[in-house]
């Protein structure tokens, strides 16, 4: 029986010839340009207090957010469906899923409360209506 | 504060930061007596140490080593080094409350309990238990599929040296400053700038994301290591559960976890550059937090319970003498619950003002997930029926957990239901259940795997006797402890209360705590058997198979040589070592090869002590150290890169040798 010396010790050995997964110079370089366009546009949109209504602010920097996560795989992460016998492409739905359940949960939950349990100045407001309705009664 | 307890004055200087002499608790009578014990059994142990000269066997063969099997132990000593620490906590607090009813006060002022439970959560969860199941598939899973070392045998070394960082993190702020006073969780605002003033609260932090670098690589590592390391010929679907659960577990942590590393840094960009995420004011939302925090917190009770799931499969069906019944629905179950554990978190807050219909769907969900879970159990109970079942320790551990796992499944259950919830949120009722699936659980698993796979990792087994004693200790230990709080809380009472002004809870709590004492019973029954065992390695010597196990595992020496395989086996279907047995396969003693192998190397346990050294800079403000030691983590892996020496062959005389010993023994 024969045994195969590279089997056991996989990639962590220095001299290794890395293959195909790895990405070059220019697409990390590219990668790094559209992550810091995609972090600075959001980002100047709010600090620029731009005119725009709010719904769509947070529609556009979820997008953005959306973007800069996919960015990150393929050009970070090397992702694609060819390699590693579709093990990665598994493993990106999986992620999609997970990535649908935190982001649309959470603005599901977050909405519910905030609808449920009043913020600050909306308490406020409601405050104020209440003790104008007691005044008119009473 | 109400305990006439105030906190030192906030200083800053260049050099030291904020740390002050003022810092360090020497008016503490129980801190003070806590370090003179660890001070004078660490001189101890250096003494020892020093005088059988081993600090250079120490350094080489275990602080350097890559090798997963050490490692794997090395994370299995650090857990119950941890366990000892956790549960002093779980002692006081039981104590305190004992004392402090009817307008008592009892022996901690509330600052100090206050820390005691938040450490007793953050140290049995991410210390112990996490520690726990990490060391266990470090060390078993790469040898049930049949490879040499781990995918990244180095990355595996850094990993654990980070967690021991973030532990030591969290025992430094017993004796320098302060831990935090927030719950394990550490919800905003009360963990904010405004109302966590000084350094508690940043020990927290900066121990959670040095230690979560560290899971969250070796979460990659395992992963890489099942997918690229199996066995010419193991398909997936030829794992052993154990494997199984261990890449599930291993893609949960690596789902997971980024989710907290977020949630943490934007907490911690809160407290040190004034953001305003989770305050009250400025547009912050803290619900924010505690929503985040749980799409975290939730799976990760999976990340903890899942790989438990694969050990017991491997006892019960060793135990049993048959394959584990219904292989294909523990697979499918398990990858039901990872998938599920994502659509759960809401349960946690039910009543923090979500409407109906968040509440139903989260509700119902956290019943479904109940479903594959139950599956498992009956493929337990199915895997025993009909086979000859030995009663063995582990398999003791592994019928406490069923009895045990499923009483604290059903409180789960009940709790899932939103009303119910109303009525028993943040009560004892929720500490007893899940200290239920915990104990029940993950120690009883932790037990079971080190009383099974031990005789693998050392070639004897562990003393019988002590074994069940300490299994009886635990397992009676855990129902008086738990079962009086079950009732507390349905009386109202809440959870981390210092003191209660109602003496008729009194009795419950006293006999919680006599619960506790059989625990520590059991621990110190644990230790014992260490003792024992190690004194009698002779006579508990066994050969390689002492269970008549089924996996690959048990196809190695006992302890495994260094490369674990000395060739590639051949795999062809489920239960390897099972089928080797039958055709009677014997390893020969002649015609190996040279084995290539990873070389241990330093840079792990430097780096990593480095980010100790970074993280205590950044909890006292000293930001030249702190930038630093930065600076010099950022180096070091950098200089690390050019490291070229990182492998050497074992020559196929030495093999030879090895096997021929292993053949003889």
């Amino acid at each position: 029986m024969g045994h195969d010396t590279h089997s056991a010790h996989g990639h962590d050995h220095g001299h290794d010839d890395h293959g195909s997964g790895h990405g070059t110079m220019s697409q990390l370089m590219i990668g790094f340009a559209l992550a810091a366009i995609l972090t600075i546009v959001p980002f100047g949109l709010v600090m620029g207090e731009v005119e725009m209504s709010r719904t769509t602010l947070i529609g556009i920097i979820m997008a953005f957010a959306a973007v800069q996560i996919i960015v990150h795989l393929v050009f970070f992460l090397h992702l694609n469906t060819s390699s590693e016998e579709g093990s990665t492409f598994m493993a990106t739905v999986l992620a999609v899923i997970i990535l649908f359940i935190v982001l649309a949960g959470s603005l599901w939950v977050m909405h519910n409360m905030n609808t449920n349990m009043m913020p600050m100045h909306d308490m406020e407001q409601q405050l104020e209506q209440m003790k104008s309705l007691q005044s008119q009664q009473g | 504060m109400a305990d006439g307890y105030v906190q030192p004055a906030e200083t800053f200087s260049p050099i030291f930061g904020r740390l002050t002499l003022d810092w360090i608790p020497y008016h503490e009578p129980i801190l003070i007596a806590t370090f003179a014990g660890v001070a004078l059994g660490g001189l101890v142990v250096l003494a020892l140490m020093t005088y059988f000269k081993l600090w250079v066997p120490l350094w080489r063969d275990w602080v350097t080593t890559v090798d997963h099997k050490k490692i794997g132990i090395m994370y299995m000593v650090l857990g119950f080094i941890m366990l000892i620490r956790g549960f002093a906590d779980a002692l006081m607090m039981r104590a305190q409350q004992a004392m402090a009813a009817g307008g008592a006060e009892g022996y901690l002022p509330p600052h100090h309990f206050d820390q005691v439970f938040t450490a007793h959560g953050v140290i049995m969860i991410f210390f112990v238990a996490m520690v726990f199941i990490t060391g266990i598939m470090n060390y078993v899973m790469p040898m049930q599929i049949g490879a040499r070392d781990v995918a990244f045998p180095f990355l595996n070394n850094f990993s654990f040296w980070m967690t021991v960082s973030g532990a030591l993190l969290v025992n430094i702020s017993l004796f320098v400053g302060e831990f935090a006073r927030v719950g394990w969780l550490a919800f905003p605002p009360l963990s904010g700038a405004s109302y966590s003033t000084g350094p508690g609260m940043d020990y927290y932090l900066w121990a959670l994301q040095i230690a979560g670098v560290g899971t969250t690589l070796s979460g990659i590592n395992m992963i890489a290591t099942v997918l690229k390391m199996r066995a010419p010929g193991m398909k997936l679907m030829d794992m052993p559960i154990f494997t199984w659960t261990t890449l599930i577990t291993n893609v949960l942590i690596v789902v997971a976890f980024p989710v907290l590393t977020a949630t943490l840094s934007l907490l911690t960009l809160d407290r040190y550059f004034d953001f305003r995420f989770f305050t009250n004011d400025f547009g912050g939302n803290a619900m924010m937090y505690i929503n985040l925090i749980w799409i975290w917190g939730h799976p990760e009770v999976y990340i903890l319970i899942i790989p438990c799931f694969g050990v017991f499969s491997e006892i019960v069906s060793t135990f049993s003498g048959k394959p584990i019944f219904g292989y294909k629905t523990m697979v499918w179950a398990t990858a039901c619950i990872m998938v599920l554990s994502f659509v759960v978190w809401l349960h946690h807050f039910f009543t923090m003002g979500s409407g109906a219909n968040v509440n139903t769907f989260f509700g119902i969900t956290t019943m479904i997930i109940a479903v594959p879970t139950g599956v498992k159990i009956f493929n337990w109970l199915f895997t025993m029926y009909k086979g000859r079942v030995r009663l063995e320790v582990p398999m003791l551990w592994t019928i406490g957990f069923l009895i045990t796992f499923t009483i604290g499944g059903m409180t789960g259950v009940l709790l899932a239901v939103p009303p119910v919830d109303f009525q028993l949120h943040n009560t004892l009722f929720l500490i007893a259940h899940f200290h239920n699936v915990i104990i029940g659980g993950v120690v009883f698993a932790v037990y079971a795997a080190v009383s099974y796979w031990w005789p693998k990792a050392f070639g004897f087994r562990m003393n019988d006797t002590w074994g069940r004693r300490s299994f009886w200790f635990w397992f009676t230990g855990f129902y008086v402890a738990f079962m009086p709080l079950y009732a507390l809380g349905l009386m109202g009472v809440t959870r981390r209360t210092a003191t209660y002004p109602d003496a008729g809870w009194q009795p419950y709590f006293i006999v919680a705590a006599f619960g506790a004492v059989l625990i520590l019973l059991g621990i110190v029954s644990t230790f014992i058997n260490f003792y024992v065992s190690i004194r009698d390695r002779k006579q508990l010597a066994c050969g390689t198979d002492p269970w008549d196990a089924r996996t690959l595992e048990w196809a190695t020496q006992s302890p495994p040589a260094p490369y674990n395989f000395p060739f590639d086996l051949q795999i062809t279907g489920r239960e390897a070592f099972w089928t080797m047995k039958q055709q009677g396969f014997t390893w020969p003693t002649t015609g190996y090869k040279p084995i290539h192998m990873p070389k241990g190397t330093a840079f792990g346990v430097l780096i990593a002590g480095l980010a100790l050294v970074f993280g205590f800079a950044m909890v006292w403000y000293i930001w030249w150290l702190a930038i630093l030691a930065f600076v010099g983590m950022i180096g070091l892996g950098i200089f690390h890169t050019f490291n070229y020496k990182r492998d050497y062959y074992i020559p196929a005389e030495e093999v030879s040798a090895t096997e021929a010993k292993g053949a003889a023994a």
